[in-house]
């Protein structure tokens, strides 16, 4: 995948060398280099072990909006991408699938949106715990960087900031427990 | 009134700055109309008919006479003079130039006010009663949780791009006059024996294709538990609520499908993961904010006043005003007063010009506390009046042309803008209304017919909340030209009910008939005092129909 931005240590790059492959559909024969697979058909692929969560595996996943996160507990120790999909910018399932991998499931590695990704939305992916986003093909992902970054104040919360405004304000923490 | 911090101050700067470089993108075209499209939703700005249009939110419908001077400001140097209050505490402007945009948002910052998320399919504005703080059958100001809200639901990452829009509405009075079972969530907050405060949670409800009132999920919910409540039940809609179809994205499709007891379920399991988390609400936060709302420095009065007394004797005009336009307040010697936005045919319900708009702020200041209320049903409220200065504010409300005796009557009439501004229109709205209201302008009979409530929608999205009035008027299309159903029973606040259709529909010019024989099928029926709606109850529906659709056809 190109047009990809990626946080990381040193903060948000762009990343032009991507190696994933993202398999919409079950294709005869499957393309070179790492896949990233729609649930059912990355489930065939796997071979027991990874299935019985005792082997890592090779292939990403990729979640359609209306798969359940949930079912992903078993595997999550072994995979090595998982992919959440805006099939169009004003379809928000990705933001609570995100905050469920992340915050309920542990997720710890990398969560990448792909589909309608564009600039005005990625503030607000990042803040459910996004850390790739792979930029609409259309658009320039130099130019979506610049929505990375949304508006400084945060009221609630957040997968990356979990207490809301009111338990971080100035003096909010004088008297709690 | 609530008073911004740093970081109020810093989000909606932040904020306007950001939408100032969408609205730049679009021009250059960089970004498409489609794309722009829900951003622009969200920072409350609508293409209409002829211009776009500026929803601006009055938070829980509280109001300072400086920012009411603002929003004069903004109908005179940026609208063409007047602004037009809405069913949800929100003032649109009507005709708004996009390259403004971003100069009407700031001055609005400057006075601790925006415009984000009063559109969108996001939680818009939390709106609560008018008389919240003030009523006399309160029992306790909603309005500390109301901002707490607000602030929790304003640019929440997870909850931007719900299925469809989200609205909430909190109260707390013996009286809802919040229309809370009309809400998407409607929430009810009271005490128990032991004086903790708790919330009764009510989902569901919302009137548009699919009329349907709200129905309970959860009683007596500790009120530290709001937050953490409301998103299991935001994180239930955004993951399951139907996007394939715009008609049938609402909370309440959902709820209607899983059935109440199911989705109760879903959403108590959601929030057995986060209650204890930090999301719970705390006492220093609760007071932080309920301080902002604490009563200002009221006169120790007695509760009669001898001038307001003599007054009233020697006046009947100020009698007659005093009786339909005033609610009783908490604090002894102090009034709350309703300002009408329904002069009759004059002005459309719910506008208001500039002038009166400054007219209004300083008769806040002079005779209150700087503070002015919204009511839903799009009149203006001076929350705290002493009663030995309500002559004065009748004489200058007056003078104002927002004194109308008729608050509750049948001139009172909740109406959208219709096919006059609103694309989405089948029909106009204003004309009706005014028709109507000439028919019916002897005060003396206004009277005598007592409370009556008159809804008119432009279209079945509902905007003037045509299915809960006692009469309801809906635009409708046949054959591209426009008709109006008509519909009976329909009633507001705990004892909410949805209007039936009597029949057929009617052309424009037939209304004014209609609304008369209704009313005179109500006065041949009438027992004792009671209000229409009672009669309607009573009788049904025959009696109306036949004499309506009787007449009608011997008339033909
Ligand atoms: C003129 C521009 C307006 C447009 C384009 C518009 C559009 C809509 C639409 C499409 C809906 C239905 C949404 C749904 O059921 O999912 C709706 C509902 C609503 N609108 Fe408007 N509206 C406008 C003005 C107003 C005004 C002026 C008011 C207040 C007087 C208002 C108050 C409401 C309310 C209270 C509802 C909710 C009804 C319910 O519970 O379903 N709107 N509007
Ligand atoms: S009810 Fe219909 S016509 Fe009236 S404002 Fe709403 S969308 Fe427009």
């Amino acid at each position: 995948m190109n047009n990809l931005i990626k946080l990381g240590t040193g903060g948000a790059h762009l990343v032009a060398d991507d190696p994933w492959n993202w398999v919409r559909e079950p294709l005869e024969p499957l393309p070179d280099g790492p896949l990233l697979l729609p649930l059912a058909l990355w489930r065939q692929r796997q071979s027991e072990d990874v299935l019985a969560g005792r082997a890592d595996s090779r292939d990403g996943l990729w979640l359609a909006p209306d798969d359940e996160p949930e079912e992903l507990a078993p595997w999550l120790a072994g995979l090595p991408l998982i992919a959440l999909e805006f099939p169009s910018f004003r379809d928000g399932r990705a933001y609570s699938q995100a905050y469920l991998l992340r915050t309920r499931l542990g997720w710890q590695g990398e969560l990448r949106s792909v589909g309608d990704v564009l600039r005005d939305q990625l503030s607000h992916m990042r803040q459910c715990g996004f850390d790739a986003f792979a930029v609409r093909e259309d658009k320039s992902a130099a130019d979506a960087l610049k929505g990375l970054q949304g508006i400084s104040v945060l009221y609630g919360r957040s997968v990356l900031e979990p207490r809301p405004l009111f338990r971080r304000r100035i003096g909010a923490d004088e008297e709690e427990c | 009134m609530y008073q911004y911090d740093e970081y109020d101050h810093a989000l909606v700067l932040e904020r306007v700055a950001q939408f100032r470089d969408q609205i730049e993108r679009r021009l250059n075209g960089e970004l498409s109309e489609e794309e722009f499209l829900p951003l622009r939703l969200q920072n409350g700005l609508y293409l209409q008919k002829h211009a776009y249009m500026l929803r601006v939110a009055i938070p829980y419908g509280t109001l300072s006479s400086v920012q009411m001077r603002t929003l004069a400001h903004i109908a005179r140097h940026y609208d063409r003079d007047y602004g037009h209050f809405t069913t949800r505490q929100n003032i649109q402007f009507n005709w708004i130039e996009l390259e403004q945009v971003g100069d009407i948002l700031e001055r609005l910052a400057e006075v601790e006010m925006h415009a984000i998320q009063t559109s969108g399919n996001c939680v818009r504005n939390i709106t609560t009663e008018a008389f919240a703080g003030v009523a006399a059958d309160e029992l306790l100001d909603p309005r500390p949780l109301a901002e707490i809200l607000r602030q929790w639901s304003t640019v929440n990452p997870e909850f931007l791009y719900l299925p469809r829009k989200f609205k909430i509405a909190i109260c707390s009075a013996e009286q809802d006059r919040a229309a809370i079972m009309m809400h998407d969530i409607g929430l009810y907050l009271y005490r128990d024996a032991a004086g903790e405060l708790l919330l009764r949670v009510m989902v569901g409800g919302g009137l548009g294709r699919t009329p349907i009132l709200g129905q309970q999920v959860r009683e007596a919910l500790p009120w530290r538990h709001l937050l953490s409540y409301i998103e299991a039940i935001l994180r239930v809609f955004n993951r399951h609520g139907r996007r394939d179809n715009k008609y049938k994205a609402r909370i309440k499709i959902l709820v209607k499908a899983l059935g109440v007891e199911a989705f109760a379920r879903e959403v108590e399991e959601e929030w057995q993961h986060i209650k204890d988390g930090p999301a719970e609400l705390t006492e220093a936060e609760y007071r932080r904010v309920a301080a902002f709302f604490a009563p200002p420095a009221y006169e120790a009065l007695s509760d009669t006043d001898l001038d307001y007394g003599s007054a009233l004797a020697g006046d009947a005009e100020f009698a007659r005003w005093a009786a339909h336009n005033l609610q009783a307040h908490k604090v002894p010697g102090y009034a709350a007063v309703v300002l009408s936005t329904k002069p009759g045919p004059a002005m459309p319900p719910g506008d208001v010009t500039a002038a009166q708009m400054e007219g209004i702020a300083e008769l806040a200041e002079r005779y209150g506390f700087g503070e002015i209320r919204i009511a839903h049903e799009q009149n203006l409220v001076l929350p705290d009046v002493r009663k030995a200065d309500l002559h004065a504010v009748w004489q200058r409300a007056r003078e104002l042309g927002l004194a109308t005796p008729n608050i509750g009557l049948l001139t009172d009439i909740i109406a959208c803008p219709g096919g006059d501004y609103c694309s989405l229109a089948n029909a106009k709205s204003i004309p009706i209304a005014q028709a109507i209201q000439a028919r019916f302008e002897d005060l003396d009979h206004l009277h005598d017919l007592g409370e009556l409530s008159l809804n008119i929608s432009g279209c079945m999205n509902a905007c003037a909340h045509h299915h809960i009035g006692n009469i309801g008027i809906l635009g409708v299309d046949k054959n591209g030209s426009e008709w109006y159903q008509v519909t009976i029973g329909g009633a507001q606040g705990k004892a909410s009910a949805l209007g039936k259709v009597i029949g057929p529909a009617f052309g424009a010019e037939q209304i004014p008939e209609v609304i008369e024989r209704l009313v005179d099928t109500f006065l041949a029926y009438r027992e004792g005092d009671e209000p229409f709606v009672d009669t309607v109850q009573r009788i049904g529906l025959e009696p109306f129909k036949e004499r309506v659709y009787r007449q009608q056809e011997a008339s033909a």
